[in-house]
């Protein structure tokens, strides 16, 4: 939200703006540590906090899920087939509750996801947010390299004028 | 009826070993890794997803390996392995718009915002093998050749950021010239059909046709499609869009009650534009059929569009005839795991089985002399008088 929006909105719109925003922020880092190399989560893991213990709530578990798509990219949804999944639940000691979900079947991985979603619930997002703003620029960089690879396969068709040489 | 047999253990085991062996070859020759079959075998491990109906390039690297790179018993394999695992839900549909294409091209216009993008295509290649590729390490790096080539002076320049691409279909529809692709009313509670749990019925919903044609054999879809065109049903298309690149995929979780993202996929889209003569009641207007699979897998997406638009005669109220227009025909026939059961299995022994098929003919053959006796027998006084 723009800042300037925020001074107008009322004590109790405001108090639910701060819950969204929160959602919206955790919704953010879930899917950066997700999406981002893998090699990032081991050292923000220690940063925020490796030695906190916790309890495993849900073992890491490789599962299913069936991706859904459009017909012709937004009109009926249809089932276009699976893939895999994997979740973990940990509770850290304070009682915060964290979850990871990742794409694949790397245990390890959604482990360690679940341990940070529930470390970052513990600091205030003007902390959080520098930490979730650099993955996702990394990812979008990364996302945007391997793409830019087709650049130069760019073509300009011309259609050919009888008599152009002439 | 196919009576189970007893026995050959060991026969079996041992043509288990020596199966492995065979799959391993030549031991002086290096053992082939997963990760160069997911990576320098890049369209089998697409086609092994996309037909097991399994996003997972590991699993499907695997999958080659041990069924020696018979895809379809790799594809089996997936499919066996899936139902091993727990089903956690269902995506978000995904925001294909968002595709970060690698590779984007129109058949039916020149010029579309974002432009023609040609990527890694076999397209435009001479089809000429490669000697350099035989040789260990011998393949020239066109990667230099390619920036040099393409761009000239730009062979330093970072390209930056791609152009957005808004879909191409999108620019008819704002003209009305082509029939809209909105999500149905109530769509967002709607059951969406799902095969891999309930039975196909007939006659079956676009749903579970293109779910149906998603995991489809990509040699029957691509004759059925080649079909359409070659006069049986024909549909007249042209490829409106082709798109090959990731997406990102959404999940729900219910303990979290918000959606987030878990990881991205490669995905190929095709987007046929089809003609229509229209009715009385309505204007003639271009009409959709639309393609998706797993990874790079353009014949397939492209064959699935053609198949899809062919099966929509029936909604769009026109005759139907040609085999490609017949649902139950193609969605029956199109699963080549269950279709590789049926026609395997052939193999498997039928002893008891044939023994009554003997029994029966020798018996009915014994009939048969004895009729043929009996009119003998008839005949002879004739021939007498």
């Amino acid at each position: 939200m723009d800042r300037s929006e925020e001074r107008f909105v009322d004590p109790e719109n405001a108090a639910a703006a701060a819950v969204v925003a929160d959602v919206r922020q955790r919704q953010r880092w879930l899917g950066a540590f997700a999406r981002c190399p893998e090699e990032r989560l081991e050292p923000l893991l220690t940063q925020m906090g490796r030695d906190n213990r916790y309890t495993v709530l849900r073992a890491p578990e490789a599962g299913l899920m069936m991706v859904r798509a459009r017909a012709g990219g937004s009109g009926q949804r249809f089932n276009a087939g699976e893939m895999t999944v994997t979740r973990c639940s940990i509770r850290l000691e304070d009682g915060t509750v964290g979850h990871g979900y990742v794409a694949g079947r790397d245990k390890a991985r959604a482990e360690t996801i679940a341990r940070l979603d529930a470390l970052m619930q513990g600091v205030a997002s003007a902390q959080a947010e520098p930490i979730v703003a650099a993955l996702e620029t990394e990812i979008e960089a990364l996302a945007e390299a391997r793409q830019s690879k087709s650049a130069p396969t760019k073509v300009e068709f011309l259609t050919m004028v009888r008599g152009e040489n002439a | 009826m196919y009576v189970a047999a007893k026995g050959g253990e060991k026969a079996i085991a041992g043509a288990h070993r020596l199966l492995a062996e065979e799959r391993r070859g030549d031991p002086a020759v290096s053992e082939i890794g997963t990760d160069q079959i997911s990576e320098q075998l890049g369209r089998a491990v697409d086609r092994v997803m996309t037909e097991g109906a399994l996003f997972d390039r590991k699993l499907a690297a695997l999958a080659i390996k041990q069924a020696a790179g018979d895809l379809i018993e790799a594809i089996f394999l997936i499919r066996a392995y899936r139902t091993t695992l727990p089903r956690f839900g269902y995506s978000e549909p995904l925001k294909v718009s968002d595709m970060r294409a690698r590779r984007r091209i129109s058949a039916t216009f020149k010029d579309v915002p974002g432009g023609q993008v040609l990527g890694p295509t076999f397209d435009y290649t001479h089809r000429l093998l490669d000697f350099a590729l035989e040789a260990e390490g011998g393949a020239r790096d066109h990667s230099v050749e390619l920036h040099s080539a393409a761009t000239g002076d730009a062979l330093h320049d970072d390209p930056g950021p791609m152009d957005p691409m808004p879909r191409v279909l999108d620019q008819l529809a704002s003209e009305g010239m082509i029939e809209d692709s909105e999500a149905p009313a109530g769509d967002v509670v709607s059951p969406v059909g799902d095969i891999t749990r309930e039975p196909t019925e007939f006659p079956a919903d676009r749903d579970v046709r293109l779910q149906t044609l998603a995991r489809g054999d990509e040699g029957f879809l691509l004759a059925m499609g080649y079909s359409t065109q070659r006069g049986y049903g024909r549909t007249h298309p042209f490829a409106g869009e082709i798109r090959m690149g990731e997406v990102t995929v959404e999940f729900m979780p219910e303990e979290l009650g918000f959606p987030i993202e878990i990881g991205e996929i490669t995905i190929t889209e095709c987007e046929m534009v089809n003609q229509f003569k229209g009715t009385a009641t309505e204007k003639p207007k271009f009409t959709r059929g639309y393609g998706l699979g797993f990874g790079h897998v353009e014949r397939k997406a492209i064959s699935m569009a053609l198949v899809d638009r062919s099966l929509r005669c029936r909604d769009l109220g026109e005759e139907a005839g040609a085999p490609a227009q017949d649902e139950e025909f193609v969605l029956s026939h199109s699963d080549n795991v269950q279709a590789t059961g049926f026609v395997e299995h052939l193999k498997l022994p039928h002893y008891v089985d044939f023994q009554s098929e003997l029994e029966l003919v020798r018996r009915m053959r014994a009939e048969f002399d004895a009729a043929q006796e009996a009119k003998e027998e008839i005949a002879k006084p004739e021939a007498a008088e």
